[in-house]
């Protein structure tokens, strides 16, 4: 069966705190890059939680924005890599080969939402965080480019479950790690391709919008929108 | 400094004394002085020094560099694109020139093509300097391998490495063709090792009516040539920019722009070049103040062109009023209004008024000081179009600034170094002036006398007169 993965963010439920950065950091093996590499800008979240002020200072609210690779469904960093190293896979998604990758960054100048990461240094696990890297995942190197998957690993283990099973996959055996550790409940990741789960049915809500649409990305994340009123 | 169109003992000196005018010519060639062996020793260490710098960097990583989030290219890009473009004035200035027959031509062609070939080279290397993982370049190539991976045709680096390959690979075969009779002459004129090296070189050019004619032949054919593809070259190095989705980038005016733009640094740096060139090897008979009035109205004429380029850049945006855009705009009068100033008191408001005095173009030393400041506003322009577009990206969230550190200029410095290095050999070994040409301009030319005023008269050369016509 082909699948249409896609995420949706309720930003009415977002609350900003950060937890899908971390488990993100965690589930993929992504290096903590200490306070001065942080300073000069390089920070290396696959997810990211941008903070925007919305009014002046004593009415000044927080508005907050998370955001991953959107998985363009017309991915303007795929057309622009020399090599392949990035591209469309069977499922739709954009994927990325970091042992192909020779990093000319020209990826991360052409994505809109500049989420793709690079890797600046060869960057260390002190004991004992090398204990806590997940197996399924590779270590890149310095010099390539990275982003996130939807946590490929899990629709790959999720696959491999199914058809051990005898089954197909179904709605809600593929949680990204940050979907999963969202404590609102702000993410939820799905298959459009079935018309039963819940993406399908939360993405005909009438809040949903996706960003820079303008720039026929087609991204494959869909925001739903704030609602403003009493109580809020 | 004060003499005009060709001196009479530059006639009389081609006619009689062909010995001394080929001393005179190929100076470069037979004296080395102490300034030469200074020269190439500081170029030497420079280049080094940016090797191992470079070699550092490949071994820590790119975060030695002053690169960040947004700003993913930076110095490396801009000189790119700053090298590129002053490849571009040599090999298409001689090419138009040999065409349109300008008789002024010959003592500027061979400095200008070398110019190009050296520019090309260090500009076709920066590329692989600036990437993540050097060492795997050749992923880029299309060689067949057993996994089947083959490069991205659609991205626009592609083409851009073609483009500067084929312009180098094109101009490296202009430069060569339009040596041969000069090589030979070089080979009747030397002994030893040198005898054997340009006898080689020369693929036994004897200078008999056809292999001139054939020469001739090929050298227009080769001019004809190589200037589409100068002009398609900058084009397509605008395009790693146009074809972007960044705000900013993402200009139609782009490929014709940066080709002026090219051009237009490109003919600056010929004429500091031609100035070098005319001081350490004391060629004041040849290369007189009428090449540089010459080339100094060029350089005026593509000082209003690349103003109006980028006025009519500013238009569109203005009128456009596109959000993205104009916090790019907007940026060149905050964080970056110092680059910005740089270009434009550099590239318009010191060159233009001094390009319009004849006094300015006809003094060696005075024209220098526009060509200076072009090429550093030039480079400054390279800067502004790489940098702030990356700093100011859609999403405010992440806007940041760059600043290069130690590791990139060092690199580029030794980058410099280089183009200087092999130049200076190249003038070594090689005639830097066209000699040939030279003599032949000399023969057709006579000083005749209109009532009390000397000028220069052309025979025309038997089979030109069609191309005239
Ligand atoms: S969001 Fe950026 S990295 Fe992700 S697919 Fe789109 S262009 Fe590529």
């Amino acid at each position: 069966m082909k699948h249409t993965w896609a995420m949706a963010i309720d930003l009415d439920r977002c609350t900003g705190c950060g937890a899908c950065v971390v488990a993100c950091n965690a589930e993929n093996n992504i290096p903590t890059i200490g306070e001065t590499e942080a300073g000069k800008n390089r920070l290396m979240h696959w997810i990211r939680v941008n903070r925007y002020w919305e009014g002046e200072f004593p009415e000044a609210q927080a508005v907050y924005l998370p955001m991953p690779c959107m998985q363009c469904e017309r991915a303007p960093c795929e057309l622009v890599c020399p090599v392949y190293a990035t591209y469309h896979n069977e499922d739709g998604l954009n994927a990325m080969v970091y042992n192909r990758c020779i990093g000319t960054r020209y990826c991360a100048n052409n994505c809109p939402y500049s989420v793709r990461v690079f890797n600046w240094y060869d960057y260390k696990w002190e004991k004992p965080l090398d204990e806590q890297l997940s197996p399924d995942l590779t270590v890149r190197s310095r010099g390539v480019m990275e982003k996130c998957t939807f946590c490929i690993q899990r629709i790959r283990r999720a696959k491999e479950t199914a058809a051990e099973e005898g089954r197909e996959i179904r709605d809600g055996d593929v949680v990204p790690a940050c979907a999963q550790t969202c404590p609102p409940g702000a993410l939820l990741f799905g298959d459009l391709a079935d018309p039963h789960s819940e993406i399908t049915r939360k993405l005909k809500d009438p809040r949903r919008f996706r960003l820079m649409e303008h720039l026929g990305t087609e991204p494959r994340v869909v925001y739903l929108k704030r609602q403003k009123g009493a109580g809020r | 400094m004060s003499a005009e169109a060709p001196r009479a003992d530059d006639h009389h000196l081609a006619r009689t004394d062909e010995a001394e005018m080929f001393e005179r010519l190929s100076r470069s060639n037979l004296v080395t002085t102490w300034r030469w062996y200074l020269g190439v020793g500081v170029a030497g260490a420079v280049l080094l020094w940016g090797l191992i710098v470079f070699l550092y960097m490949a071994m820590v990583g790119m975060g030695v560099t002053g690169y960040n989030k947004p700003v993913f290219w930076g110095l490396y890009e801009a000189s790119l694109v700053f090298w590129i473009g002053l490849s571009h004035s040599g090999t298409l200035i001689s090419a138009i020139l040999r065409l349109t027959h300008a008789t002024w031509r010959a003592p500027v062609l061979r400095g200008a093509e070398a110019m190009t070939a050296f520019t090309l080279m260090v500009g076709g290397l920066i590329p692989i300097v600036h990437l993540g993982r050097n060492w795997r370049v050749y992923y880029a190539l299309p060689y067949p391998s057993s996994r089947e991976l083959w490069p991205n045709m659609r991205s626009p680096l592609m083409w851009d490495a073609m483009a500067i390959t084929t312009y180098l690979l094109g101009s490296l075969t202009f430069l060569y063709v339009g040596m041969i009779p000069d090589l030979a002459l070089l080979r009747d004129k030397s002994a030893g090792w040198r005898r054997k090296f340009y006898s080689a070189l020369s693929l036994g050019f004897r200078g008999t009516h056809e292999q001139w004619r054939r020469y001739h032949v090929a050298s227009t054919l080769f001019a004809i040539l190589i200037i589409p593809i100068a002009v398609s070259v900058h084009s397509i190095v605008s395009w790693d920019f146009a074809m972007a989705k960044t705000p900013g980038w993402h200009s139609t005016i782009f490929a014709p722009y940066f080709v002026v733009g090219a051009i237009f640094s490109g003919i600056a740096g010929v004429v500091i070049v031609m100035a070098i060139l005319r001081k350490a090897f004391r060629l004041e008979s040849v290369l007189t103040p009428l090449h540089f009035d010459n080339l100094g109205k060029l350089l005026c004429t593509m000082t209003l062109l690349w103003g109006y380029f980028y006025f009519t850049e500013f238009l569109t945006v203005w009128y456009n009023r596109n959000p993205e855009e104009w916090e790019v705009f907007g940026s060149y009068g905050g964080h970056y209004l110092p680059l910005f100033l740089t270009m434009v008191i550099c590239n318009f408001v010191i060159p233009f008024p001094m390009l319009c005095l004849k006094r300015v173009r006809r003094s060696i030393s005075l024209i220098l000081v526009p060509a200076c400041s072009i090429v550093i506003g030039m480079y400054a322009e390279r800067l502004l179009i790489v940098i702030p577009s990356l700093a100011r990206r859609n999403d405010p969230f992440i806007w940041a600034n760059y600043f290069p550190t130690w590791v990139e200029f060092s690199v580029m410095a030794g980058a410099a170094a280089m183009f200087v290095l092999l130049y200076m050999l190249f003038a070594k070994f090689f005639p830097i002036m066209a000699i040939s040409d030279i003599k032949e301009r000399l023969f057709h030319t006579t000083g005749r006398t209109i009532g009390g005023m000397t000028v220069e008269s052309i025979a025309q050369v038997e089979g030109e007169g069609e191309a005239h016509a």
